[in-house]
């Protein structure tokens, strides 16, 4: 670790981190946010009004509901704090399945190749070519009573292995060649060794961005599936309000409060999951460093 | 041998199609059928329900409908005919609409998609690649470098979320733009001047929201690949050429820089139909994205089915299509395969 300016306290190292890596470090605080949001707002705010007729249908922003209210009487509000975290919830589900599923499988067949490999490419290949979003519309319509969101997280986590075992497998083909794995197979070391603990530490930055990469590709398929109609119906997800908001004619009705809260909550969510994704990479990919200097 | 390794290829090619397709098919079978519905019951005990009658008979018309449906069959017998069926596109029946045809209903709604999707996404591409080569001119307009962040941020932003904030600006607040449709409900069939102006004012908010959402993407990828480029040693030897700069940009630095462009294009076709799915419900668009959309309102399962094997149907052909040209607009790759 080279160090170049004196380190005065945590709070200059923070600062320093922050400079060397602006997109992590605005990424990472715009997460917390939404985090406070989801986890704080219930402190100082009913969140029991997140369901139906808890207040009076329809009704603009004013002091008792700063959101507004939904044509079924939910508290805007309330229903974006618990759908952040029912959404950010469906991610970490669906991604971490995603993540550990694809590393094992991406790390089996780089390291044993051969027909296993093979068979774990095809199914990716096939796999990728057809869109997550139309699978879950499948499944989603054939098992539509009694989906709740950890129903759904595991339904998009059947999928959401595919592309890390792509992207992960990919980085195992090149650090198969390394010195040091082959210095551990002279020593003996079986291949499961070898793979759990020589390879996958050295891939740790790497599979951080992935799972992040692939929380985020989850929480798109997921609300995109709840504003289909194929969600939760009686949790307020923020797809869920979309949803609602859709079928009740929102705009020509003239409601404009109800789509504005879903989509901030959700654009600052994607923008900062995207942030933590890239500067994730930075530290991943160090040749990534000069390129993005900007 | 170079046309026999060729021929494999596209051969490869076809059978991954076909794997493909069967996959997409065989989900499409099975899995309602381990969710134990019956989708013409349901169908009926709905209509029954809206109008509100007492189901009279309701034994004996969901037999006849099963017959119709094949659904009194055994599962081996059902599969082996759902399959033939596909492969002769034949959908079935809309339960909702019946008798009609889900193939017809997709056969119009398709165009709607086709155009929309085909259109933003070839100008996102066009557009961001340029941007993307033009950042990385020593002398880059300032406005561009002002730019680059904001689409770049912008593409991390679902394509229907700026959907719904181009409508709740543009459409709901100043009223620009239609809120939604593909086309004025007075106007007519006839192919007139009006009538194109029509499609493409209702066109522009839906593809605005895709071509803005994707144009980031595609620029920091060129972006990317141009300074990658830029480091080869054919454009060091150009410019000891003293070839013009201008040349050196356009023949050899953006020719090369955009073949694997057009190979990540390849690869986001899917993220593409599924978010312009997104979009047209948003802007309750004439394609096969409303269609499935207003299928899942009415329980319509045999369009929902429809609709999603069309859509990887599509999207395969697409891959493979642009998978097959490739080697045509790249030497290297030609001599290699």
């Amino acid at each position: 670790m080279m160090r170049s300016a004196p380190a005065r306290g945590p709070g200059a190292g923070l600062v320093r981190f922050a400079r060397r890596n602006p997109e992590l470090t605005l990424g990472l605080v715009l997460m917390a946010v939404l985090v406070l949001f989801a986890f704080a707002g219930p402190l100082v705010w009913d969140i029991d009004t997140a369901d139906p007729l808890s207040a009076s249908p329809s009704r603009p922003p004013s002091l008792a509901h700063p959101f507004g209210t939904d044509s079924q009487g939910r508290d805007l509000l309330a229903a974006a704090m618990v759908g952040t975290w029912l959404t950010i919830k469906v991610g970490l589900i669906a991604g971490g399945i995603g993540v550990a599923v694809g590393a094992l499988l991406g790390f089996l067949g780089a390291y044993y190749g051969g027909w296993l490999d093979s068979a774990i490419v095809g199914v990716v290949d096939v796999g990728l070519t057809i869109p997550a979003l139309l699978f879950l519309v499948v499944f989603g319509s054939a098992f539509r009573e009694g989906l709740d969101t950890t129903t759904i997280a595991l339904m998009i986590g059947t999928l959401a292995w595919l592309s890390p075992t792509r992207q992960i497998r990919a980085q195992a083909l090149v650090m198969r060649q390394a010195g040091y794995v082959f210095l551990a197979q002279l020593n003996g070391a079986g291949g499961l060794r070898i793979v759990l603990s020589e390879m996958m530490p050295n891939l740790m930055p790497y599979l951080m961005a992935s799972f992040v990469l692939a929380i985020s590709q989850a929480i798109l398929a997921a609300v995109g599936l709840d504003a289909l109609g194929l969600g939760p119906m009686d949790e307020p997800t923020l797809g869920m309000t979309i949803y609602w908001m859709l079928a009740n004619s929102a705009f020509i009705r003239g409601y404009w409060w109800w789509v504005m809260t879903p989509i901030a909550v959700l654009v600052v969510l994607f923008v900062a999951l995207y942030l933590v994704s890239i500067g994730l990479d930075v530290i991943a990919n160090p040749r990534l460093r000069r390129r993005l200097g900007t | 041998m170079m046309h026999r390794a060729r021929l494999l290829a596209i051969g490869r090619r076809l059978l991954m199609l076909l794997l493909v397709v069967w996959a997409a098919a065989t989900l499409n079978f099975a899995l309602p059928r381990f969710a134990a519905r019956n989708p013409v019951e349901e169908r009926l005990a709905q209509m029954a329900s809206q109008t509100g009658g007492v189901p009279q008979g309701m034994e004996e018309m969901v037999k006849a409908y099963e017959a119709r449906f094949g659904l009194d069959q055994s599962w081996g017998r059902q599969y082996l005919r759902y399959l033939g069926d596909i492969a002769r596109l034949d959908l079935g029946y809309s339960i909702a609409n019946y008798p009609g045809r889900v193939a017809d209903q997709i056969r119009t709604a398709l165009p709607w998609t086709i155009g929309l999707l085909g259109v933003s996404t070839v100008l996102a591409f066009l557009i961001g690649s340029m941007l993307g080569a033009a950042a990385t001119l020593a002398r880059a307009p300032r406005l561009l470098q002002l730019a680059m962040p904001v689409f770049i941020v912008l593409s991390a932003v679902p394509f229907y979320l700026l959907g719904l904030i181009l409508v709740y600006f543009l459409a709901f607040r100043w009223s620009w733009f239609p809120i939604g449709g593909g086309r004025s409900v007075a106007a007519s069939d006839a192919l007139s001047w009006n009538a194109v102006r029509d499609i493409l004012y209702h066109a522009l908010l839906p593809g605005l929201s895709i071509v803005l959402a994707s144009v980031g993407a595609w620029a920091l990828g060129m972006r990317g690949m141009m300074i990658t480029v830029q480091g080869e040693d054919y454009v060091t030897f150009a410019e000891a050429k003293g070839l013009q700069p201008r040349r050196i940009f356009l023949g050899y630095e953006m020719r090369n820089a955009v073949l694997p462009q057009l190979t990540a294009l390849a690869l986001s076709l899917g993220r593409l139909a599924s978010g312009a799915v997104l979009v047209e419900m948003i802007f309750s668009y004439p394609g096969i994205g409303s269609l499935l959309f207003n299928a899942i309102k009415l329980s319509d399962y045999f369009a929902i089915y429809g609709c999603v094997l069309i859509m990887v149907l599509t999207i395969a052909i697409a891959m493979m299509a642009m998978e097959l040209l490739y080697p045509l607009l790249d030497p290297r790759v030609r001599s290699q395969s």
